[in-house]
């Protein structure tokens, strides 16, 4: 697939001689979902900023789509749509007054169809009219996504589009991801939910300390990184596990009652039928079984915690 | 050019005026009408003529050249000032708009309200006093190069504002002081020898002066050095715009 954005060598350090960003070196296909994930501070809100123009880098270079971002800031910035993390709005403005405003500052013609289709497509036609003060906390996260789908970019930058909002609208700006995806813009999400990149993401990039430190398919990722175990639950405590079982990486639990097995997802022989086996020649009987897999969290809380 | 651009923003720009029109228009037009009534009509009937003219009508160029400059910073300054301090300055900063179509559209919008309030309170003044205008093109060049070089003025404060304090504090303080001594309410040869000569220090005096002289043909110093002088301003206050969106000052990190 063809990239869209391509960031090389990217720095940023700040007067104070803090360094926000350090080499980045970043890829973005066209058409994806790409989510980004780090913890608070970890540079995503500042890399974001670079690319679409608010923040000055220290070096280093961004395309969007062949156009450099300052030699050729107009075409590179028309393509983009950003959706702040804070809800800034002029709330004596209304609705329809401020994504019109918005398309006209990206050097679009005024197009009302299209303007309209995006109000629907976000629950707020029957908005269009009132000021942005009288919107409840949802309508205005959906405002801002309007604001930024006015010029019909071709790559949206979302950070932390959910933050603040309840479940179900949560569910509804995935749907509405979605959808834009389909349409063919390419998505860059950041966000602390991780279950929401697992939702949604074709990709996910982790940024921690300003560097990025690992990038990979979702599936992939979880494929590489994610464990699964066998928990038994068994019929009578042990007091220790018999010298035959020793071969198996083995937990009991402190009342002897649960035996947890890790297995390598990759491994060609993940050994469980041989060990079910050996339990049965040892006499150890369990009443009931299940197994459990790692999530996307506990992938990113792993590599977080490891590269501290 | 992103002219789509520079429309949305100046549009944006004069419906803030109608929507705070109490603030934008009817109360500069009040504030200068008492300027009228208090100095034209009660204490201006008891003061003599100032060069073959009535003081009420002598002081008209000089109100409406008050209200300009203040106008001109206050909108000026307050346009670009708000969108940062409410974060939407981010919008401005992300879109494919150059700094000179920024300025074109804000510092357009700042001077089209406040020549629109110039020649309103104009319009006021005729009502209490008798005006003639000598030289009306000139009268609309040295407003309209007034109202830029001090919309101008104001888009520079409005940037380098970290706080509403800021934001009024050089129009109150240096500004108005400024526009009270440059000849707003007399003529400067009613001064003192050395407070003429401190006078020609206060740039205002330049642009009062020049704008006067294109009502009744009075004028405290050359009309060309008044236009030189208004003209060195603007390239002065167009410098430092330049400056401020070569460097980031204030707008980015």
């Amino acid at each position: 697939m063809q990239d869209i954005l391509v960031v090389a060598d990217l720095s940023k350090t700040y007067a104070t001689g803090f360094s926000a960003l350090k080499n980045i070196h970043l890829a973005i296909r066209k058409g994806e979902i790409f989510a980004l994930l780090g913890p608070n501070g970890a540079g995503k809100t500042t890399l974001i900023s670079i690319i679409c123009g608010i923040v000055n880098p220290s070096a280093g270079t961004v395309r969007v789509d062949g156009h450099d971002i300052i030699r050729d800031y107009r075409a590179a910035r028309s393509l983009i749509g950003l959706v702040p993390q804070e809800l800034t709005t002029d709330a004596f403005e209304t609705v329809w007054g401020t994504v019109s405003f918005s398309r006209g500052l990206f050097g679009r013609a005024p197009n009302p169809g299209h303007l309209e289709r995006v109000l629907k497509a976000l629950s707020l036609w029957d908005k269009k009219d009132n000021k942005i003060i009288t919107l409840s906390g949802g309508m205005k996260r959906r405002l801002m996504i309007a604001k930024a789908l006015s010029h019909e970019p071709q790559i949206l930058f979302l950070d932390e589009p959910t933050a603040g909002v309840d479940v179900v609208l949560r569910h509804d700006m995935w749907e509405l991801v979605r959808s834009l995806r389909d349409t063919g813009v390419t998505i860059i999400l950041t966000t602390h939910y991780i279950d929401e990149a697992e939702e949604m993401a074709d990709r996910i990039g982790v940024i921690h300390k300003g560097e990025i430190i690992l990038v990979d398919e979702k599936s992939e990722l979880m494929r590489k990184l994610g464990r699964k175990q066998l928990v038994l639950q068994l019929q009578q405590p042990l007091r220790q596990l018999p010298a035959a079982l020793s071969a198996y990486a083995l937990e009991l639990s402190a009342n002897g009652c649960e035996l947890t097995y890790t297995y390598d997802t990759q491994s060609e022989r993940i050994g469980i039928t041989a060990l079910l086996d050996d339990l049965g020649d040892t006499g150890i009987l369990f009443k009931d079984l299940h197994t459990t897999e790692s999530s996307l969290e506990d992938i990113f809380v792993s590599l977080v915690r490891d590269d501290r | 050019m992103n002219i789509h651009a520079v429309r949305a923003i100046y549009k944006f720009e004069m419906a803030r005026t109608w929507r705070t029109v109490m603030q934008s228009i009817i109360s500069p037009v009040i504030s200068t009408s008492l300027y009228f009534v208090v100095f034209g009509a009660a204490i201006g009937s008891r003061i003599p003529e100032v060069g073959g003219v009535s003081y009420g009508t002598f002081i008209v160029p000089g109100l409406v050249m008050l209200s300009l400059l203040t106008q001109s910073i206050s909108n000026a300054s307050f346009g670009i000032y708000f969108p940062k301090f409410t974060g939407t300055i981010y919008e401005l900063l992300s879109a494919p708009v150059s700094y000179v179509e920024i300025v074109l559209a804000y510092v357009g919008a700042a001077a089209t309200k406040s020549i629109v309030l110039g020649l309103i309170i104009l319009a006021t003044a005729a009502l209490f006093v008798p005006l003639r205008i000598d030289h009306p093109l000139w009268m609309i060049l040295f407003l309209l190069l007034t109202a830029v070089t001090f919309s101008l003025i104001g888009f520079i404060i409005g940037i380098w504002a970290d706080g509403f304090e800021k934001l009024q504090a050089v129009p109150l303080l240096i500004i108005t002081p400024l526009t009270f001594l440059g000849g707003s309410f007399y003529s400067i040869d009613m001064l003192p020898p050395l407070w003429q000569t401190v006078a020609l220090f206060n740039p205002v005096v330049y642009l009062i002066s020049g704008f006067r002289w294109s009502f009744y043909g009075l004028s405290d110093v050359s009309v060309a050095l008044s236009l030189t002088m208004t003209a060195f301003f603007l390239l002065v206050a167009l410098a430092i715009v330049a400056w401020i969106f070569k460097t980031g000052y204030r707008l980015k990190i």
